[in-house]
């Protein structure tokens, strides 16, 4: 009895996911930080799995770093938000998947508003059709892009060329896993696992053979923060809540870290080289320090895919000695050719981090 | 190298690292000290808390978590008027504590 009480609870905690016919909206950032995750999700989605989904080179920025910047009111944002719906509405889907955690907590955001006061959302489709003559409809379901590959992880587990463990002892990687804060922690029951238990990513890992490290500051922000970083003169904050997470996590020696956020690998990443030339530490085995992943470079590891053609080469910590863990085979040559086949730019090296 | 911005010094407070020493003296004269429920009240009604700093509630604070040298600063205002001992839902001789805490720092110079 006391099993199925248990079981109940947690029940209160999941979310059903529509299992096809999606319209997609990327990201702002991640073609820039992250070029190929947005690509293989789409890949993964439409080839692997076959599902339907689509995308259409109309759609715009959703206005959250904006509105969270405290550079446009929320009107303008629900506008540019509507505008979006009415792109869904015409192309005739009704689930809407986000590949930014920060327009799904806009998205989310902006629905509840809506539903507590009818009277803005009436004022927002009149703004939309003076605007550009266009009506919308509110998407029956709002997912994270995370949602879909953890719904659909056991699949992908069952595809999988590589899982994450160490390909000489067999031993799991040690994984932190690190969420968006507007993610669940705005709209708990719309996150797999509420504010308490987020298991979206924890719930990949297993699946594909990691270990998940629980450590003191693992629901801190990644330290972007927006107006943290944005405006130079808080970014010492930035660099310290970042700090202050490494410095948490470090007795635990983890292998590697996997985001669902545009921001969070993006600085987890790169203010690890900053914190090396700031106090000559790194986190990682040897002077490396650890890399950091998305979900679908991790997804797009464990199916085989070419760690180059992931775009993990734009990455600032090495994810060569992890590679070479799993046993993961890559061509150092091919790292800084672009698809051409012509050598694109190569990196300066830091002073203390070592890379590859 | 300058990037125009550093990392702040981290203000957590690991409690396994921290040394009781001052505290548990503190409850041994002064056993009443352990009531403090960090109401603020000692704090809200103290005459010289405006102008100098000074906060029963956060020497208390300060001395649980090993913030002995902040602790010490702010006793240095007051004026052990007595109003923090009228207003303490505890019932806790606050004056008579502060008295102690000097008494306590006052063994430490010697």
């Amino acid at each position: 009895m006391i099993y199925q009480g248990k079981q109940k609870i947690w029940s209160d905690y999941q979310k059903d996911i529509p299992d096809d016919h999606w319209f997609y909206v990327r990201s702002c950032i991640r073609q820039s930080f992250f070029p190929a995750s947005e690509k293989y999700f789409l890949k993964i989605c439409r080839d692997l799995l076959g599902k339907d989904v689509y995308e259409t080179e109309h759609h715009t920025t959703c206005g959250g770093i904006a509105y969270h910047s405290d550079t446009i009111p929320q009107e303008t944002a629900m506008t540019i938000v509507a505008r979006q719906f009415a792109l869904m509405k015409e192309a005739g889907y009704k689930n809407l998947v986000t590949s930014c955690i920060t327009s799904f907590g806009n998205y989310t955001e902006i629905i509840e508003t809506w539903r507590e006061f009818p009277e803005l959302e009436a004022k927002i489709r009149e703004n939309l059709w003076k605007a550009c003559r266009r009506e919308f409809d509110i998407p029956e379901y709002v997912a994270h892009a995370s949602d879909l590959i953890f719904k659909f992880k056991d699949e992908i587990g069952s595809l999988a060329k590589y899982h994450l463990v160490d390909g000489v002892t067999g031993e799991p990687l040690r994984v932190v896993e690190h969420i968006g804060c507007h993610y669940s922690k705005m709209f708990p029951h719309k996150g797999f696992g509420g504010a308490e238990y987020p298991c979206v990513l924890s719930g990949m890992v297993e699946s594909w053979g990691g270990h998940v490290i629980d450590y003191p500051e693992r629901r801190h922000c990644c330290g972007f923060g927006f107006r943290q970083y944005l405006v130079k003169a808080n970014r010492g904050y930035s660099v310290s809540n970042t700090h202050k997470k490494f410095e948490s996590m470090e007795p635990y020696h983890p292998d590697m870290i996997i985001t669902n956020c545009p921001g969070c690998p993006y600085f987890l990443d790169r203010w690890q080289y900053v914190i090396s030339e700031m106090e000559g530490k790194t986190y990682g085995q040897n002077g490396y320090g650890i890399p950091v992943f998305t979900y679908e470079e991790v997804a797009g590891l464990v199916l085989g895919f070419d760690p180059w053609d992931l775009g993990l080469q734009i990455h600032q910590v090495a994810v060569e000695p992890l590679l070479e863990k799993i046993g993961i085979p890559y061509d150092p040559k091919k790292k800084y050719l672009g698809l051409d086949g012509k050598e694109i730019m190569k990196p300066g090296l830091p002073t203390v981090l070592k890379c590859c | 190298m300058d990037f125009g911005f550093s990392i702040s010094p981290s203000s957590t407070i690991n409690l396994d690292k921290v040394d009781f020493t001052l505290y548990d003296r503190l409850c041994e004269i002064e056993p009443d000290a352990k009531k403090c429920m960090a109401c603020g009240s000692c704090s809200a009604t103290c005459t010289a808390g405006p102008w100098t700093g000074m906060s029963v509630r956060k020497v208390i604070l300060g001395i649980q978590r090993g913030k002995e040298s902040e602790a010490e600063k702010m006793l240095k205002g007051c004026m052990l008027c007595g109003k923090c001992t009228m207003v303490c839902p505890r019932g806790i001789n606050t004056r008579h504590l502060i008295l102690s805490l000097c008494r306590i720092y006052g063994e430490g110079e010697r």
